[in-house]
């Protein structure tokens, strides 16, 4: 390092001293006071709630995983993104067609039978869901690579094309994936211990490569392109590590979907599947950690909530009619006026942190989390 | 190959293309000025289809006065769409535009399935337009020729309406150059909500001809045909009419052709207008017709 | 061998002809000031240098190795950094971010490193937040590290952009109008300010600037464009005399 022959200002080392990062001495303990509390909340709940409840709490867990994939594209690299549902199916089909026992094959496949190759694998969850994961990225890597050249709307468009592609060409190979008939019976393995490791493993990788200096280069890049390649970033580099590795969190939270909901069919994964990520990385603010996983709760819970009104309703004395469409209308709305009236969602970008909760000094809020 | 039924595809083809340009004509012309896909132009040819369902079934008005009003109806729906989600928005990033438009999509879907149900209802089809006339071993329905005669028609009176008139003038200038055009004293607010009444009666009589064409509607009916217009636009040249309608052409004719000479890939008829889109923004952004445009450092 | 050279350079937009047959030689350690007009095609000048535009005629040779066309960012790795004419900080990022993110290009530690906080990783981040705030430091910015960038007055964020720029270790700086906006006083000590830089970072410096005092002050050897072509090139005082440059340039900014 050359050395520094100007003097600084007066006020500097103090200044500077109180701008230096102190994470909250109690930081780390009341993490691990936390994850405790979510261990034996986990541990707890598989006894005490009813199937219906687990569900909305693993379904909880896979979307603040599916958030976080989606805002480290859209949110923190700037790149917007509509191909969730895409990379969804792949690691879905990939998971469900490694992890089915063979059994259950033969009996999905009655019109066309499976190819031969897969008709007798039976891979354990975790490699089936890898597997699902990395096959998604590759195909993160072949679509990134073209696309990611092209900015803003174009690159919505052409990620929701390839999104598209996806689904049809898994329509139409049934020899694989059975379909438009879909695949039924998969073996029912996520529970909470998986959804919610999944979604606690993608917050602290998630949030540890945002708060590390490629996580700068990300934020440089949503920033101004221009700048952040005349400062000596890669643009290609950093927007396809974004990129694959939202892929891959996408993958596998689609292998976790699939396991939970037992029937996948290639209709799920239209764009409205999209849409409701999209929907919690805005709502939750593009670009905050916490306020995905906020929003991720929020919007996992009133759906359920929601469907309560698209269901016929009997009230003892009088009976309503349940009104289809009525919960995405709301949706639809919802996601209107977040953008119009709350442009930076619940959180914005910041987040929330142990110095902010405990009301201590902290500066800075983008590099202030401490997973 | 069969000449004859060459032709017979080409007709075919023609009468897909020229919904399409109609439809891709409102991408394009939003796009010119506002730099926005506007993701609920696909929607509002369902909304038209249903209101010409309606009057004519359910209030019994005559198929003529129905047209209408689903024109006047959806051309002002399309402006108030502008007026509520896009223009608080105007000095936002893009990308919340965007995320508007994409919420505004969704809103009208599903309130077409809260308002009219979920259920495709069979559109009446009058015997005439269904007849088919036969040119020289050709067949064709008439609707099928109807269909290009009203795009035609349509057309004409755009390109009157936009080389020829003062508001179109008004029009291109401020997709030209936005700022400057508001800086000569355009009212930019009333070009760009005129912007919108235009693209939206297109697209509600797009709307209408496409729910004879598929004697059926139901409220995803838009979804489709929106992406691939929005495709054909960009195909074209976005912001470049000529240039939406020949891309709506080319798509319609291509799509046909495909799956009538190579009916294995008839499966992956929808996929086609992607496979478009990803080969035009990779090999030539600017479309068939459309300018460069650089960004200045 | 000179430390860059441009030889017969020229950009063409549409048709249009920004800078037409540039040539330029830069020996390490010279400051050269580059002057002209309003679009006379200064700032394409530094685009083709840094790769921001590809040159459609003519070959830019930096450390003996042909640069031509390649990417921005493997340019400013080979050791060329610039400063914007209209200021592109990072205006969400802090001023210390600003300048961390000129680190990152000599980042050796893998994304996976990154997420683990590997031993290597650790010392890396430490040493590049040490550098920046010395860096921040030298600009005379180091109280408002934890501001964020879009919010700092004009002067400082012009400063801040230098030291970002100086962040990537540069041995060519390329500084685009920096005193641009500054009344003569701030433009004065900005001066003085870069010849400090200069001195304390071994630089070699390209320096387009409207303020022409400042310019004939600073340079020991100007450029002169004029609709893309060098209508002049000498000291400062040839300049001054230079009839050309007088009636293209001096005639109508007598004095800004
Ligand atoms: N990206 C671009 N696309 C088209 N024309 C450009 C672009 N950048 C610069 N120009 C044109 O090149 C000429 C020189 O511009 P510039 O280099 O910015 O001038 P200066 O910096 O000397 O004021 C101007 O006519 C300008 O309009
Ligand atoms: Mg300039």
């Amino acid at each position: 390092m050359r050395r520094q022959g100007l003097k600084p200002p007066g006020a500097f080392v103090r200044l500077s001293e109180a701008y230096r990062q102190q994470p909250s001495r109690w930081g780390p303990l009341l993490t691990t006071v936390i994850i405790l509390c979510l261990v034996s909340f986990i541990h707890w709940a598989g006894g005490h709630l009813n199937p219906y409840q687990v569900r909305i709490l693993n379904l909880i867990g896979i979307n603040i995983g599916l958030g976080l994939s989606l805002n480290l594209i859209n949110g923190f690299t700037g790149q917007f993104c509509l191909g969730h549902a895409g990379f969804m199916a792949v690691g879905a089909y990939t998971a469900t067609l490694l992890m089915m026992p063979p059994a259950v094959k033969q009996m999905n496949f009655f019109m066309v039978p499976l190819v031969a190759p897969l008709r007798q694998v039976e891979l354990p969850f975790l490699a089936a869901l890898l597997l699902g994961g990395l096959l998604s990225a590759l195909m993160g890597v072949f679509i990134g690579a073209p696309v990611l050249r092209l900015r803003g709307d174009y690159l919505a468009i052409a990620t929701l094309g390839f999104s598209e592609i996806i689904r049809i060409v898994i329509t139409n190979i049934r020899s694989v994936t059975n379909g438009a008939l879909g695949l039924k019976g998969i073996p029912a393995y996520t529970d909470l211990w998986w959804s919610w490791g999944f979604a606690l493993l993608t917050l602290v990788v998630v949030s540890r490569l945002i708060h590390s200096s490629y996580g700068l280069a990300f934020k440089a890049i949503r920033e101004d392109e221009i700048a952040a390649e005349a400062m000596g970033v890669g643009l290609f580099r950093h927007k396809m590590l974004a990129f694959t590795l939202g892929a891959f969190i996408a993958g596998v939270g689609g292998g976790f979907l699939a396991s939970l909901l037992t029937t996948i069919d290639p209709n799920m994964f239209r764009f409205t599947l999209t849409f409701e990520i999209l929907l919690i990385v805005v709502l939750g603010g593009m670009g905050s950690i916490t306020g995905t996983v906020i929003a991720a709760t929020i919007v996992t819970v009133l759906k359920e909530v929601l469907r309560g009104v698209e269901a016929p309703m009997d009230l003892g004395f009088v009976s309503l009619p349940g009104i289809p469409g009525m919960r995405m209308v709301i949706f639809s709305l919802l996601l209107i006026v977040v953008v119009l009236f709350y442009r930076e969602g619940i959180m914005g970008r910041r987040e929330l942190s142990w110095g902010r909760v405990l009301g201590t000094r902290d500066k800075t809020p983008d590099r202030g989390a401490d997973t | 190959m069969d000449l004859a039924l060459f032709f017979q595809h080409l007709a075919n083809g023609i009468s897909l293309g020229s919904l399409y340009a109609l439809i891709a004509i409102g991408y394009t012309m939003v796009y010119g000025i506002l730099r926005l896909i506007n993701f609920a132009h696909g929607d509002l040819l369902m909304m038209s289809a249903y209101i010409v369902f309606y009057g004519m079934l359910v209030f019994a008005l005559p198929w003529w006065l129905s047209v209408v009003l689903a024109v006047l109806l959806t051309a002002a729906l399309g402006m108030g769409i502008e007026r509520a989600a896009y223009r608080p928005l105007r000095d936002s990033p893009r990308i919340s535009v965007l995320i508007s438009a994409i919420g505004v999509s969704f809103f009208l879907q599903n309130l077409g399935i809260v308002v009219f149900g979920g259920r495709a209802k069979a559109v009446y089809r009058p015997a005439w337009l269904a007849a088919t006339i036969d040119i020289g071993g050709v067949s064709i329905t008439t609707l099928a020729l109807l269909i290009p005669g009203v795009t035609l028609i349509l057309l004409l009176m755009l390109s009157h309406l936009v080389y020829r008139t003062k508001t179109g003038m008004a029009m291109r200038a401020v997709s030209r150059d936005y700022d400057t055009a508001r800086l000569m004293g355009i009212d930019v607010d009333r070009i760009i909500s005129f912007t919108f009444v235009t693209g939206s009666a297109l697209a509600a009589v797009g709307g209408i001809m496409w729910a004879l064409r598929y004697p059926q509607i139901h409220p995803m009916i838009g979804v489709m045909p929106g992406l691939k217009c929005f495709v054909a636009a960009v195909f074209g040249g976005i912001g470049n009419i000529p240039g939406a309608v020949l891309g709506g052409f080319l798509l319609g004719i291509g799509e046909i052709m495909l799956v009538a000479f190579i009916p294995n890939l008839a499966g992956y008829r929808d996929a086609f207008a992607f496979v478009i889109l990803i080969l035009t923004l990779l090999f030539r952004p600017t479309g068939l017709l459309g300018e460069k445009m650089a960004e200045k450092v | 061998m000179s430390l860059l050279h441009l030889q017969g350079v020229g950009k063409k937009f549409n048709g249009l002809t920004a800078v037409s047959d540039f040539n330029l030689s830069m020996e390490s350690g010279e400051l050269v000031g580059l002057i002209g007009p309003n679009g006379a095609g200064k700032t394409t000048v530094f685009n083709l240098i840094t790769g921001v535009h590809k040159p459609t005629e003519g070959r830019i040779v930096f450390k003996g190795e042909d640069i031509t066309g390649l990417r921005p960012d493997l340019i400013t790795r080979r050791g060329i950094a610039r400063t914007f004419q209209n200021i592109r900080l990072f205006s969400k990022l802090t001023a210390l971010e600003n300048v961390l993110v000129a680190n990152h290009l000599r980042l050796r530690s893998s994304p996976v490193e990154a997420v683990i906080r590997l031993g290597r990783y650790r010392s890396e981040e430490r040493e590049m937040i040490g550098y920046s705030r010395s860096l921040l430091e030298a600009v005379g910015l180091a109280h408002v590290a934890g501001e964020q960038a879009g919010s700092l007055p004009y002067g400082q964020q012009r400063r801040l952009e230098i030291a970002r720029a100086l962040a990537t270790r540069p041995s060519l700086l390329l500084l685009d109008e920096p005193a641009a906006g500054m009344n003569p006083v701030e433009a004065q000590e900005l001066m003085d300010f870069i010849r400090q830089i200069r001195q304390e970072f071994d630089l070699t410096i390209l320096l387009i600037e409207h303020h022409m005092r400042v310019v004939m002050g600073i340079c020991e050897r100007i450029l002169v464009l004029d609709y893309g072509v060098t209508i002049a090139q000498g000291s400062p005082a040839d300049i001054q005399k230079d009839q050309n440059v007088i009636s293209a340039y001096l005639g109508v900014e007598t004095d800004a």
